[in-house]
């Protein structure tokens, strides 16, 4: 038991009004956690509070009753035996008479009624009692917001928990609520005031009951809440908002039939209201009450609902009807909302009030003058845009009718479908009859092009409507239906129509004859259930059509993609609907003709068309997709055979190659399944480079053929499993072993092992090193590797020759081995430590003619003072070097992703080779001035590509070490890199005489680019003097454009950082004068229009740090005004104003 | 400055389509009409919050379009001709005083500009051309805080 002192000293604290709101919230925690944890009964409570709960003084004893109240909301879970919660509830019952101290009553209340039944609820009796002294007691309209609030929660929570109970109460209880909720205005409170009414009115649902009297009272209190006006200042209530509070009186309106005398006439009322909002309120209002009220009380209003709808779907605003490919599936939702709103309301009045609702829309005075118009008009584009709207709003009343069922779709082809036959001038056949030859010139003249959209309307209604419901297809006793016998009877001529709308008109043909053509062939080509209602003949007619279009009309661009569209639709309508009987002729027209155009030569449609029509064909379904691959593989097979020598089968591998790796492969990585056709595809590949002798690597298009095929295999590979991968592995080092004589490891043991005369290779060779490269980059790491330990030896040879890719493999290596030898392990298999020693200590590294130095040392001392290395060599070696430091750089990377520390050894070379060219000039200047030139450049080549080699560590690679390629990749692996290596660079610079320093610039601009630019802004103090030098000494190579642009950007970065703006603005005036001297760059407009930019942004830094510089900076800004470029004058006028006006 | 009702009903001109410009990344940009258009119709639209008699844009009151411009870069001169809706427009100082101030921030200080009314589209055609091409008066006109104000809100306002 808690101290009886410690308690009033708790009650007191809460009660006294004076103090604090966060004393009396402790407070109240206090009690409540006494009570929660036993220490404290309810019943002694009460006794401590007496004196409080039955004070005379008004203030004391609301506070009283609300601390017992909220004390009740604290104890939600407890449980409470029945008689204590009968005597708080009778209490708190007896206090909503006391006006003075009502919250507290209201909180205890609400409380109560809120009980679980698990925990002791309040009895239907005591309920009914809280009912009675609300309904007696309560003035609601003259509370607070708040206490209104109280009182509607209270109200609802007692028709939700004790309906029955409340119901007893009849009109009392129906009146009090009236009266409560008359004139309410806060948006909290309506939404419980309409919901209260929903219970309410389902709680009566007798035509003749007690609510039957008053629901043209109520009516009125919920009736001029319509349509909702909601202009809620922002701010304050954000959580509710206009759609919340529509929504909720939608229900309202809805929740009785007895509502419907008053509901109905006001709600088309408010449909010609000029107010969109409003009118879409009415619409969906009238949806819900549709569907609510039931068909006998809707019947009477149908007439005047229609005469409604017809008017807002005539009148909407519609846009143009678009003719791209795009659009050729769903032509008929319209953007606008009121309209897609006043369709669904239709089709659901259709559907509740068939009979009645189809004689209007079939006796429709409007419909059927739209229906004489459009015979008067030839071609789509004659028809005025009035009409247009109209016959729009015709097309789609008529297509929400057909949609809704079976009935209606019956009656509205009785009625229409044979008018728009007679309009075409088609006449019924026989299903397998072909129209004579006459009669197709016959239609080619009199198209009606007003007359083929409302067919297309009708028709795609109808099929919409037998696709989404499948029985009909089964039940055979629709052959009575009428729509059926009619579109039987007339789908061969009308096929003729919309070819004609297309082909026959082709000295003035316009977007929509040809869209309506194609949509129309579409749209019966599409039909579900095997040939049931569309012959074969028709469907394999539409299908040659076209293909023929396809394959012949290239020149029509709208047409040709119109057609290849439809061609996509028809195949994934027969994939979806497993449409056995249609299948096989899709396949022998469609997909035969398709593939075909992988490798016939003769036919004139460029290459890049066949390829969009091979690849969108395919991938619209897993079989074509496997016929169209096999055709493109042939292709592909037979051109490589004859890339040697043949320039333009040269291009077109290359192109179909193209095609395999950018559109095939993703598609088959996304469906599954089509593991194997990969693999036989790289096997296959394999089999063709081993079989094939002739390949060379020399002439451009044999090596954008290589890349296009480095490119396929390495993303096939990429996607197949391990065990896959492990074949395809073992397939290609097979073809390699019997290809390349292995560099036998006595050579690596040479002091000298001359790769530059090495080069001995054929074209051959390098086809099958670079593939089998491809296929190392795109392995799983868990994937089996033979013969490591060659393979290293291999590829670091390779790299020498400049193979970049055998670079990337050799990197990927190293990113994926094993740290740690597992069990079965043979002699050739390695770690990755013995890897890294393979390639560090490899003597391929001494390739100076004058040998003065070599790597090994170099390694081996990497600590030590007094390197020489790698780079320090000159003369005819610096192309090794390169490529020897580009090799470098891909090990570094893949050392780097997964958070090796050999890395470091591997930077620090880099690092050598940054500082070694200032010796060497030192110790060259002896030689002649012309010969130190010449080695200067080659110096200056060197230490350019070991700054890039920062770039490559950095970047993301597209080409390999990537997600993609199943890279191991560790978490923020650039941060750390960027933390070490950065002081090491700082440091560097200060060492280095100023041609040098140029390049370790440079390095350090690819580091910091690359670097997210968070990392760069928490150490911004430190980075920007390196980043302004680097920008004023690289500002003077254009070489160097891209490095300053991705420098600036960064710096853009660290301005719009409020914590980069604080560093920035203490070297305020070194920056200033780098930026004023970018301005005037002039190798890139982009570095001048962004150094105004971020001047811009530097004149919004603390006034009295930039005010010294405003003169400088507008001097600097009217230069540039008169930029060659419009875009960095715009900038430059900006930035002058914002300059001038820091004043 | 109120406007009162003195143009009630002015004569609409359809809005111009605009060609969008293709933007050429290796040649150099010249000096256009169209350049100085698009920076003045910044102006125009601003001056046209401030008139809310008229709920159109100056472009379709057609107080200046493309064609009134002339440039000549190589001897650097601007030449504006711009049209007042009314032969009494009070505005038209104002409008020539923005006009001017506007390129001046926009362009080297070596362009000449030149600002004219066209021939019979106001009643005191002569002094207003006068006063807007004279530099000391113009200079002056700045200087009075009134006026300066009330250019400098048609100018910038549009940046807060």
């Amino acid at each position: 038991m808690a101290e009886p002192s410690q308690l009033s000293q708790y009650i007191e604290s809460f009660v006294d009004s004076s103090h604090s709101p966060g004393q009396q919230a402790a407070s109240l925690e206090a009690i409540a956690s006494l009570l929660k944890n036993n220490q404290l009964t309810i019943e002694t409570l009460v006794r401590e509070m007496e004196g409080y709960l039955t004070t005379v003084d008004n203030v004391i004893r609301s506070r009283g009753i609300l601390l017992l109240g909220e004390v009740l909301v604290h104890l939600a879970s407890k449980p409470l035996d029945d008689a204590t919660v009968h005597s708080l509830i009778a209490f708190f019952t007896d206090r909503l008479a006391d006006w003075r101290a009502l919250r507290g009553a209201l909180v205890g209340c609400l409380a109560l009624m809120r009980r679980k039944s698990s925990g002791g609820m309040v009895s239907g009796t005591d309920a009914k009692a809280v009912a009675e002294s609300y309904l007696q007691n309560l003035q609601v309209q003259s509370l607070g917001q708040y206490d209104r609030k109280l009182c509607f929660e209270l109200m609802e929570c007692l028709l939700e928990r004790y309906p029955n109970v409340v119901a007893s109460l009849g009109e009392t209880l129906i009146c009090g609520i009236c009266e409560s909720v008359d004139g309410e205005k806060d948006p909290h409170c309506l939404m419980l005031t309409f919901h209260i009414i929903e219970v309410l009115s389902r709680l009566f649902p007798d035509p003749s009951g007690a609510l039957a009297d008053v629901a043209d009272g109520l009516f009125e209190i919920l009736g001029c809440y319509f349509p909702i006006h909601f202009t809620h200042p922002k701010g304050e209530d954000v959580n509710i908002k206009r759609d919340d509070l529509a929504r909720a009186l939608m229900l309202a309106f809805s929740s009785t039939p007895l509502f419907e005398p008053y509901a109905i006439p006001l709600l088309l009322d408010k449909l010609s209201s000029s107010l969109p909002s409003a009118k879409l309120d009415s619409l969906r209002y009238l949806s819900d009450c549709t569907v609510k009220y039931g068909v006998d009380r809707i019947e009477k209003h149908v007439e005047a609902i229609w005469s409604s709808l017809k008017e807002v779907i005539f009148t909407s605003p519609e846009s143009d009807l678009s003719f791209t490919s795009e659009s050729l599936e769903g032509l008929d939702i319209p953007k606008n909302g009121i309209a897609a709103e006043a369709l669904s309301l239709l089709q659901k009045l259709i559907v509740q009030n068939t009979k009645l609702s189809l004689d209007l829309i079939v006796g429709d005075e409007d419909i059927n003058t739209i229906f004489n118009m459009i015979s008067s008009y030839k071609n789509y584009h004659e028809i005025p845009s009035e009409i247009k709207q109209r016959l729009h709003a015709v097309g789609r009343i008529l297509s929400t009718t057909a949609k809704a069922s079976q009935v209606s779709c019956n009656r509205v082809f009785e009625c229409f479908f044979g008018r728009l036959m007679d309009i075409l001038r088609l006449s019924a056949r026989n299903s397998s009859g072909q129209p004579d030859s006459d009669e197709s010139i016959l239609i080619s003249k009199i198209c009606n092009h007003g007359a083929l959209y409302l067919s297309i309307q009708l028709l795609s209604a109808c099929r919409d409507l037998i696709a989404s419901s499948e029985t009909i297809l089964a039940a055979s006793s629709h052959t009575e239906e009428t729509w059926k016998s009619l579109l039987q009877s007339f789908s061969p001529s009308l096929t003729m129509a919309f070819c004609s709308a297309f082909i026959c008109s082709s000295e003035d043909t316009h977007d929509a004859d040809m869209y309506f053509g194609v949509k129309g062939l579409l749209v019966l080509a599409t039909f579900p259930g095997g040939y049931l209602l569309i012959s074969k003949t028709v469907f394999e007619k539409i299908l040659v059509t076209f293909v023929s279009i396809v394959i012949m009309d290239h020149g029509k661009i709208l047409l040709w993609k119109l057609a290849l569209k439809a061609l996509m639709q028809i195949g994934s309508f027969i994939e979806r609907y497993h449409d056995l009987e249609k299948e096989p002729s899709y396949m022998g027209i469609v997909i035969e003709k398709i593939v075909s155009l992988a490798s016939a030569g003769d036919i004139s449609i460029p290459f890049p068309l066949r390829l969009e029509a091979l690849s969108d064909i395919g991938t619209s379904g897993r079989s074509y997709m496997l016929k169209v691959v096999q055709g493109l593989e042939d292709a592909i097979y037979a051109n490589l055979n004859e890339v040697h020598g043949s320039t333009n089968s040269a291009e077109i591998v290359t192109h179909l190659l193209r095609c395999y790796s950018d559109k095939m492969i993703p598609w088959m990585r996304c469906a599954k399944g089509f593991e194997e056709v990969l693999l036989q595809f790289a096997i296959n590949i394999w089999n063709q480079i081993e079989s094939s002798m002739v390949f060379s690597a020399s002439q451009t298009n044999e090596r954008g053929v290589l890349d296009a095929l480095i490119k396929t295999m390495k993303l096939a590979v990429a996607s197949y499993s391990e065990e896959k991968q492990t074949i395809i592995v073992q397939r290609s080092y097979n073809i390699l072993l019997s290809t390349i004589s292995f560099p036998s490891e006595e050579l690596f043991q040479q002091e000298r092992f001359q790769t530059a005369e090495v080069d001995n290779s054929s074209g051959r060779d390098e086809w099958v090193l670079s593939l089998f490269a491809a296929v190392i980059i795109a392995v799983h790491p868990q994937t089996h590797i033979p013969n490591t330990r060659a393979i290293i030896s291999l590829f670091m040879t390779t790299l020498l020759k400049g193979n970049v890719a055998a670079a990337q493999a050799l990197g990927s290596m190293v990113n994926k081995l094993d740290l740690k030898s597992t069990g079965g392990q043979t002699s050739s298999d390695c770690t990755l430590e013995e890897a890294i020693d393979i390639i560090l200590k490899s003597s391929l590294w001494i390739f100076q003619k004058n040998n003065s130095s070599n790597i090994q040392a170099k390694i081996t001392s990497v600590h030590d003072t007094g390197l020489n290395n790698l780079c320090n060599g000159v003369g005819s070696c610096t192309s090794l070097q390169i490529h020897a430091i580009v090799g470098f750089a891909w090990i570094g990377k893949g050392l780097l992703m997964r958070g090796h520390e050999k890395v470091k050894d591997m930077t620090m070379i880099f690092l050598q080779c940054l500082q070694s060219s200032g010796r060497a000039n030192v110790s060259n200047q002896e030689k002649g001035v012309s010969e130190n030139n010449y080695e200067l450049d080659l110096h200056h080549s060197v230490m350019k590509s070991a700054a890039d080699a920062f770039q490559i560590l950095m970047g993301d690679s597209e080409q390999c070490l990537n997600r993609e390629f199943h890279a191991v990749i560790r978490p923020l692996y650039k941060q750390r890199f960027f933390s070490t290596i950065m002081p090491l660079l700082q440091s560097l610079v200060m060492k280095l005489e100023p041609l040098s320093r140029r390049f370790v610039f440079r390095a350090s601009a690819h580091i910091i680019i690359d670097t997210p630019l968070v990392v760069v802004l928490s150490d911004s103090k430190k980075i920007i003097p390196m980043l302004l030098d680097g920008l004023s000494a690289l500002s003077n190579d254009v070489a160097d454009k891209d490095v300053i642009y991705g420098l600036l950007l960064v710096f853009t970065g660290i301005l719009m950082d409020k914590n980069g703006q604080e560093a920035v603005s203490d070297s305020a005036h070194t920056i200033v004068n780098c930026l004023i001297d970018l301005i005037q760059y002039p190798h890139m407009m982009l570095v001048r229009e962004t150094a105004l930019q971020c001047l811009v942004a530097v004149s919004r830094l603390s006034h009295a740090r930039i005010y010294p510089m405003r003169t400088q900076v507008l001097r600097a800004v009217v230069k540039a005004l008169e930029d060659p470029k419009r875009a960095v004058r715009r900038e430059a006028v900006r930035c002058r104003q914002a300059w001038a006006s820091i004043a | 400055m109120t406007l009162g009702l003195i143009n009630a009903n002015p004569v609409v001109h359809a809005k111009k389509e605009r060609v969008a410009r293709t933007e050429d990344p290796h040649g150099d940009d010249a000096v256009d009409p169209l350049e100085i258009y698009d920076i003045l119709l910044l102006i125009l639209i601003l001056l046209d919050i401030r008139d809310p008699e008229h709920p159109y844009s100056l472009e379709q009151l057609s107080v200046l379009s493309e064609e009134s411009i002339t440039v000549d870069e190589k001897l650097g001169r601007i030449l504006i001709t711009f049209t007042p809706t009314i032969q009494h427009c009070s505005m038209a100082t104002v409008i020539g005083l923005c006009l001017r101030v506007k390129l001046k921030e926009c362009f080297p200080p070596h362009f000449k500009v030149d600002i004219k009314v066209a021939p019979g589209s106001h009643a005191d055609e002569e002094s207003v051309n006068k006063l807007l091409n004279d530099k000391e008066r113009v200079a002056a006109a700045l200087e009075n805080p009134n006026l300066r104000q009330l250019v400098d809100e048609c100018l910038y306002s549009n940046e807060l």
